[in-house]
């Protein structure tokens, strides 16, 4: 797998995942305004995955198109974080996810923004105004319910603790990688630090850093969520309305 | 203005019906090679994920083929990405008259500006507040005017 193949895919399918996750709120979402929110950003990231994963099967070179990738594959071929896999726990866990996940992508598409490859690049141009918003939303609700009640104050930090241990993955060093993420950390840190400050949240303690996802070893959530995502286009390949 | 462009310019964004994609600035190049009248539009999506987008490729194929090119092809680019500051002065008003309010002008720092006050496009107060950064539609957030009590759209600054 060359190098620039494995990172398109890997993003990719970040914002593939991110984005059934997130489409799982439709009808649930705490209120209607919420579930219009949460509904628009997963499409941004469904928007996205399709741009990455087009991209990614032009790199391979085997014929494989978006489709092909999102709905033909198993899961030890999934390349996703398992930050985006993860259920989506209460609304807190869902919007710690969402800061962490926005986070990372506002400087990673930024980074793209400005590298030598002209179809990430644009890609990175385009998709970083959106992370903005992403960030901005959930920034918004983790300081609301954070600084809120003594019980959303507890199942924030809840929240925020649960998810801790997943973002250390999405900054492995990758040096050959388009952009590396391992020079993404810093801005990570000061984003999420600034946020969970005001917040008033404690950043947790890093200690267990579960890993695997970049390598195709996924929680056993992973396969769930795929056997949703792809069951139409299995039963009926090619469909289309 | 060529028979084609203006084809294509008058098409009309299937979300928000009020202004053509000429308007949004969707809309990039309409260029016919006069030898063989093969027509290649270029278009630019507001949003990755707008769903809006095979609705008007259709749209515009339709469009040029009634004013007689049925050989024409539809490319989408994404760079440079689209903004709202490509809307143009006439789209404005036309969202504006149509009760959805026109976006801010973008920051050039490229961070998401938080707009300290929007007009209501009914009654025009700046008493207005926001209800949440996501609409009906991608592109646009959802707000309230606190002097007509009126909830409207407000396209979004991207």
């Amino acid at each position: 797998m060359s190098a620039p193949f494995a990172f398109t895919l890997a993003l990719g399918d970040d914002a593939l995942i991110a984005a059934q996750r997130l489409a799982e709120w439709s009808t649930r979402a705490p209120e209607m305004e919420e579930d219009i929110a949460l509904a628009n950003i997963a499409l941004d990231q469904l928007g996205a995955a399709r741009l990455l994963l087009t991209y990614a099967g032009e790199l391979e070179g085997a014929g494989r198109d978006e489709d092909a990738l999102a709905f033909l594959r198993d899961d030890r071929e999934f390349r996703n974080c398992l930050l985006v896999e993860l259920p989506n726990g209460d609304f807190a866990v869902t919007m710690a996810k969402l800061l962490a996940l926005s986070a990372y992508q506002l400087p990673l598409y930024t980074a793209l923004a400005g590298c030598a490859d002209e179809r990430l690049a644009a890609i990175g141009g385009k998709a970083r105004k959106e992370s903005a918003y992403h960030l901005d939303h959930a920034a918004l609700w983790v300081k609301r319910l954070g600084d809120g009640t003594e019980e959303s104050h507890r199942r924030m930090q809840a929240g925020v603790d649960q998810v801790w241990p997943y973002v250390h993955e999405l900054f492995a060093a990758q040096p050959e990688a388009p952009i590396d993420p391992a020079t993404l950390r810093g801005d990570f840190d000061a984003t999420v630090a600034a946020v969970l400050a005001e917040a008033t949240l404690a950043v947790p303690q890093s200690g267990w850093a579960p890993a695997g996802g970049r390598d195709g070893v996924h929680t056993e959530h992973l396969s769930y969520l795929l056997a949703e995502m792809q069951v139409l286009h299995r039963a009926h390949p090619g469909a289309r309305w | 203005m060529s028979n084609a462009l203006a084809a294509v310019a008058a098409v009309v964004d299937p979300e928000i019906r009020v202004v053509t994609i000429a308007d949004l600035g969707i809309l990039r190049s309409v260029e016919e090679d006069p030898g063989t009248g093969r027509v290649v539009v270029t278009i630019t999506p507001t949003y990755t994920g707008c769903p809006a987008m095979d609705v008007i490729r259709a749209d515009i194929r339709r469009a040029l083929a009634a004013a007689g090119h049925v050989d024409a092809e539809v490319h989408t680019v994404h760079s440079p990405a689209w903004s709202t500051d490509w809307i143009t002065d006439a789209g404005r008003a036309k969202l504006a008259a149509a009760g959805i309010a026109p976006p801010a002008p973008v920051r050039r720092d490229g961070v998401v500006p938080l707009t300290l006050s929007v007009r209501c496009p009914r009654c025009g107060s700046p008493e207005t507040e926001q209800l949440s950064q996501f609409g009906s539609t991608a592109c646009k957030a959802l707000w309230r005017c606190r002097a007509c009590s009126e909830p409207f759209d407000q396209v979004k600054a991207l």
